[in-house]
């Protein structure tokens, strides 16, 4: 696929456009029913029967989900749900025991992470990986796809690949400037905050032209400040037409911009529906909110990481 | 203490052959390490390979020495096949383990009595130098008289050795700053990263691990000409630490490192060998021999060498003239 | 100073050379069936030397190295001696060391010139000249060759007295060899369990490992070479004090690496691979300081070097190996044992297991890492001393040996207790039994061989548990 065609050139029309489908996307999940595994009338990701086995532990054990195109739909649940190893699984970075999936109808089974992600299935990181010693515009640039300049054959002769080097160059200020970090730019990336960070890569993500972007915990670590500017940038990429899953346990992002909200706990889907409903819902009150509470939070979380130190040496004197 | 001596001798050293070999295997450890942060710990089995293949087409099949070299290259691609296969999905501790391993599985079956028909044995291989020889433009002593000679011969395998690496400079230069390179970079940095971005990971590791054996197969060249022969003593698992320390002397993921390191390396260690060696020599040593001996004076480089690694690492992991700004992002 | 040559007085070599039907019958020579290729493979063939005719006959017991064997027919029963023919010894570059003509009783012996030491760790070739032999015979094997070592290959360093595996059968060589593995696969699982546990709660692998075991090994020299001898109740125990100081002292020098260099480098948060890369140099540099001190000569210590076997039928073990292969295995189960059932084991394994983790629940993390590493290198030093008593020891022997340990923990799965052990058994084992096919020198190889499979199949290694991802 050579980059320069699906450049947009005319961000504002690819918006206008984007804009009209996403909304008719989520009028579209007006009518689906509230309930786990509800399918959706235009789902760009389809799994079934996912199950990951860790040890004796079920971290995964998802019967059948649907993601609807055009909209921004979050993942939550409490710690160790469960939720980012499904994010693993769904994008090839780790490999289910059992059950199939879908990315735009086509079957994603023993499909290598990179494969998933030049099918325009692109996630991002919980902890972010920025690579450090490289400058943010060389972060940008490795983004771009079917860059002629990275097979050894032609990577020696720099007329091959300038004018392709050259168009991404430009496309990467421009993403850079709409994520505020056209000041960074020569920068090493290691030397950027925490958010930025978070921006950058997103950023770097939408250099693959992704259909389908994949958040993990875009919040996590980001000051206060940028959060606003970040919930904002994620509203932007449903507005310009794309699909965003987003993992977080942020409550106040999640009732903010999800259009659709799926929760997990203990490797299962709970429940499913609107961010209000879902929230009222006293399925996920019992398995998230209640275990989301501050003070309960580190206090059960202690508890919890003690039984499983336990029984870890109980295990293993055992076997 | 003779210092003349002592400078001229290092300078000879500096410059010779040893520099040029341990240059190029830096070089493509540089590819490996540096670049793509892919740990070969057999760069010597690479050498060992590509100089056995050549110089066996010669003394076995009585071929050119030209066809060896390209033998030699198509072996050590095969091994680095061989080798990237299994380790390359794995965590980075067990290339290292596998590739000091395989290093030394080919040592000691090319160093086999079993074999030695075929390679030699502990003996090695000899008698393919002739062509080599007969190539040779030079006679006499060369170099700048009075400061640092070289004969001929050395000074032929140098002009062919900096060519080599000269040649490898420009190589590695162009392959670095296209998008390719970019990609072994990152993976450098974060492979998981990369992957996200639709890169084929495994595939740029394997290129790397062929390009920067194939670096190492020039100096396994190099090492069996400028010794007009060949034995498994030459590719103990040191070579690959001393070309390690090469690396990190020069700063790792710098074109002209390998290079820079290779003459500071081999200068260094020529004068902690002079010095230690006349300070211990003659009827009144500089340091008495209750204390060392000339066989103990000529460990002190090694011992020396041993810390410095250590030192470099901890301090200075980009090199002497690295840049302090990379040091504030990741001094790890 | 008293430095005590490698009493290996004698050189016995199954050099049974088993004459295979002659002319008459040599299609089946020309196309040997699957058990006489089997059989051919390993010099010692056939058994019951009592009811021979050909029997083994020792060389006098002096400080030369001698090679001595028997050449027998064997198509006759009882066998009978075939004299005058011609064996020849040479170095790996093809050069004549020692030649020798079998005597009326079939039996030969080569005087090996020049110091014994000066073979150690060399291969020779040993063959015999077809030539020489009477008309209408063949050898089944006319060239052998021997590798002379310090390390375990018991035949080769048999010393004087042993009946000579020479007339052996195959399976009682197997178990000879399984003697001999198991005793070197208890010191081989000491060392890795030190590495494995280090790798397994600091994540660094330790290239610097073999330098612990070297260090064991000198400690026991340097107690070794006090003046006089250590007496406890009339019996002279240096050597085991020796041990037990290599024990105690490379605990220490454990304690010291840790809180000298690797704790600064955790504290400073450096990256594993540059910590690799430390050990690297710090292992160049022990490596010639050791030389520096203890020069480059292979050693012994002068207790327990020449011991008389006892024999089991044509089964030789000396109670040298009984007593290193009982206290090594001790060693291992006390250890085992601790870190199964005290708190501080259990930390241990916590700690192995996730650190963060463990650092949660109140574990004090360093206190544990700090304990591993002393504990890790007592074991590898005493590893390293025990070593030095069975087959001698130089400058580098943890140095030639961090491969097979590495090997070792790899293969059981880096980090895990019971893996280090399981690996190291299988890996001391296999190179020695592998002699019974394929010539000693390849023992190694074929050891390293096998680890690069099984990563290529299970990467986690045998008893490792699958990482998990994100």
């Amino acid at each position: 696929m050579p980059a320069e065609t699906s450049l947009p050139t005319n961000i504002e029309a690819a918006n206008e456009e984007g804009l009209a489908r996403s909304k008719a996307a989520r009028a579209a999940l007006a009518d689906v029913k509230t309930e786990p595994g509800a399918a959706k009338p235009d789902p760009i990701l389809r799994a079934d029967g996912i199950v990951r086995q860790f040890g004796g532990l079920r971290a995964v054990d998802v019967d059948h989900v649907e993601v609807q195109r055009g909209v921004i739909t979050a993942l939550i649940g409490p710690n160790g749900a469960g939720k980012t190893t499904f994010f693993n699984l769904l994008t090839g970075f780790d490999r289910p025991d059992e059950g199939e999936w879908w990315f735009n109808d086509k079957k994603l089974n023993r499909v290598p992470a990179y494969k998933v992600a030049r099918m325009g299935m692109v996630r991002t990181f919980q902890l972010t990986k920025v690579l450090a010693r490289l400058t943010v515009l060389e972060n940008m640039r490795l983004g771009a796809t079917g860059q002629r300049g990275e097979s050894l054959l032609s990577a020696m002769f720099q007329p091959r690949w300038a004018g392709q080097e050259a168009a991404n160059t430009e496309r990467a200020h421009n993403l850079l400037a709409r994520f505020l970090l056209d000041k960074k730019v020569q920068d090493f990336a290691g030397s950027l905050s925490g958010g930025q960070r978070k921006l950058l890569e997103m950023a770097r993500a939408l250099m693959t032209e992704p259909e389908l972007v994949m958040l993990d915990e875009p919040m996590a670590g980001v000051n206060p400040a940028l959060k606003q500017s970040l919930l904002g940038h994620v509203k932007s990429l449903r507005d310009e037409g794309r699909t965003v899953l987003f993992v977080e346990h942020d409550m106040d992002m999640v009732r903010d911009i999800s259009d659709w909200v799926i929760v997990m706990a203990q490797g299962r889907i709970v429940a499913e529906g609107p961010p209000d409903s879902v929230m009222a819902d006293q399925r996920v009150i019992d398995a998230y909110l209640g275990a989301h509470h501050d003070v309960a939070l580190t206090f059960e979380e202690e508890e919890k990481i003690l039984a499983a130190a336990e029984a870890e040496i109980e295990e293993e004197q055992n076997d | 203490m003779d210092f003349h001596n002592l400078l001229t001798l290092s300078l000879q050293q500096a410059l010779g052959p040893t520099a040029v070999i341990y240059a190029l295997a830096a070089i493509g450890l540089n590819v490996h390490f540096g670049y793509t942060g892919l740990l070969n710990f057999g760069q010597a089995g690479f050498m060992m390979v590509a100089g056995y293949g050549m110089v066996f087409v010669a003394t076995e099949w009585g071929l050119s020495l030209w066809l060896g070299t390209l033998v030699g290259l198509v072996l050590t691609v095969i091994l680095a096949l061989l080798l990237g296969l299994p380790t390359l999905r794995l965590r980075a501790d067990y290339l290292a383990i596998v590739t000091i391993a395989a290093a030394e599985i080919v040592r000691q079956t090319i160093g086999a009595a079993k074999f030695s028909d075929k390679f030699g044995g502990q003996d090695g291989l000899t008698g393919f130098i002739q062509p080599f020889r007969d190539a040779n433009p030079f006679s006499g002593t060369k170099g700048i008289p009075g400061v640092v000679t070289w004969s001929a011969f050395d000074f032929w395998v140098m002009t062919v050795g900096w060519l080599l690496v000269a040649l490898s400079c420009v190589v590695v230069w162009l392959l670095m700053r296209s998008p390719w390179g970019r990609v072994l970079k990152s993976i450098r940095e974060d492979e998981d990263a990369v992957r996200s971005l639709g890169k084929n990971v495994t595939s740029y590791k394997m290129q790397a691990l062929i390009i920067g054996g194939l670096f190492g197969a020039l100096a396994g060249f190099m090492t069996a000409l400028r010794s007009a022969s060949i034995g498994p003593s030459f590719f103990a698992t040191d070579v690959t630490f001393f070309a390690y320390t090469v690396l990190l002397i020069g700063g790792a993921a710098r074109v002209l490192g390998p290079v820079v390191g290779s003459i500071i390396f081999w200068f260094l260690i020529s004068a902690l060998g002079i010095f230690f060696s006349q300070a211990t020599s003659g009827t009144d040593p500089l340091i008495p021999a209750s204390i060392m001996d000339s066989t103990q004076a000529s460990l002190m480089r090694f011992i020396f060498l041993g810390l410095g690694l250590m030192l470099l690492m901890i301090f200075r992991p980009q090199g002497i003239f690295g840049d302090r700004r990379e040091l504030a992002i990741d001094a790890r | 100073m008293h430095v005590r040559l490698l009493r290996v007085s004698l050189l016995i070599l199954p050099m049974l050379f088993m004459l295979l039907l002659g002319t008459g019958l040599s299609g089946a020579s020309a196309s040997p069936s699957a058990d006489d290729t089997a059989a051919s493979d390993a010099p010692p063939v056939a058994s019951d030397n009592a009811e021979t005719g050909c029997q083994l006959t020792k060389p006098p017991d002096d400080e030369t190295l001698s090679i001595y064997g028997l050449i027998c027919d064997r198509r006759e029963s009882p066998r009978v001696p075939v004299p005058d023919v011609t064996v020849l010894v040479k170095d790996a570059s093809g050069n004549e060391i020692g030649r020798s003509v079998s005597g009326p009783d079939g039996s030969f012996v080569i005087d090996l010139p020049g110091e014994p030491i000066s073979y150690l760790g060399k291969t020779y070739a040993v063959s015999v000249d077809k030539a020489t032999l009477p008309e209408d015979t063949e050898p089944e094997k006319t060239d052998l060759k021997i590798a002379i070592n310090t390390d375990t290959d018991q035949p080769v360093i048999f010393p004087v007295g042993a009946a000579g595996p020479g007339a052996e059968g195959k399976l009682i060589q197997a178990i000879q060899l399984t003697i001999t593995g198991l005793v070197f696969s208890v010191l081989l699982a000491m060392a890795s369990l030190g590495l494995s546990m280090i790798f397994g709660t600091t994540g660094l692998t330790n290239f610097a490992h073999g330098e612990l075991i070297t260090f064991g090994a000198l400690v026991a020299f340097a107690v070794d070479n006090l003046d006089g001898e250590i007496r406890v109740g009339g019996a002279n125990v240096t050597i085991i004090v020796g041990v037990l100081a290599a024990f105690l002292v490379s605990g220490l020098f454990g304690w010291v690496n840790d809180a000298g260099l690797w704790r600064p480098l955790r504290r400073r948060g450096s990256s594993l691979v540059a910590m690799m890369i430390v050990s690297i140099g710090l292992s160049i540099f022990l490596r010639n300081v050791y030389q520096y001190f203890a020069g480059a000569q292979a050693r012994n210590y002068s207790q327990y070097a020449a011991i008389e076997p006892w024999e089991f039928g044509s089964l030789t073990v000396t109670s040298r190996d009984v007593v290193v292969f009982v206290v090594g295995m001790g060693v291992l189960i006390l250890t085992t044992s601790l870190l199964r059932y005290t708190r501080l084991g259990k930390a241990t394994r916590a700690v192995a297991d996730n650190p963060a983790l463990s650092s949660a629940t109140g574990i004090n993390v360093e206190r544990v890492i700090s304990i591993v590493w002393i504990g890790g290198a007592a074991l590898a030093g005493m590893a390293g001393a025990l070593l030095g008593v069975t087959q001698g020891f130089d400058y580098q022997i943890g140095f030639k040996l961090l491969l097979l340990v590495f090997a070792a923990t790899v293969l059981g799965g880096l980090g895990t207790i019971w893996g280090a052990i399981v690996g190291a058994f299988v890996i001391g084992l296999f190179t020695e039994l592998t002699t019974l096919f394929i010539p000693a020198e390849f023992k190694y190889v074929g050891a390293l061989l096998v680890l690069i499979v099984v990563l290529l199949i299970r990467p986690q290694g045998l008893l490792g548990r699958a990482e998990r991802v994100g």
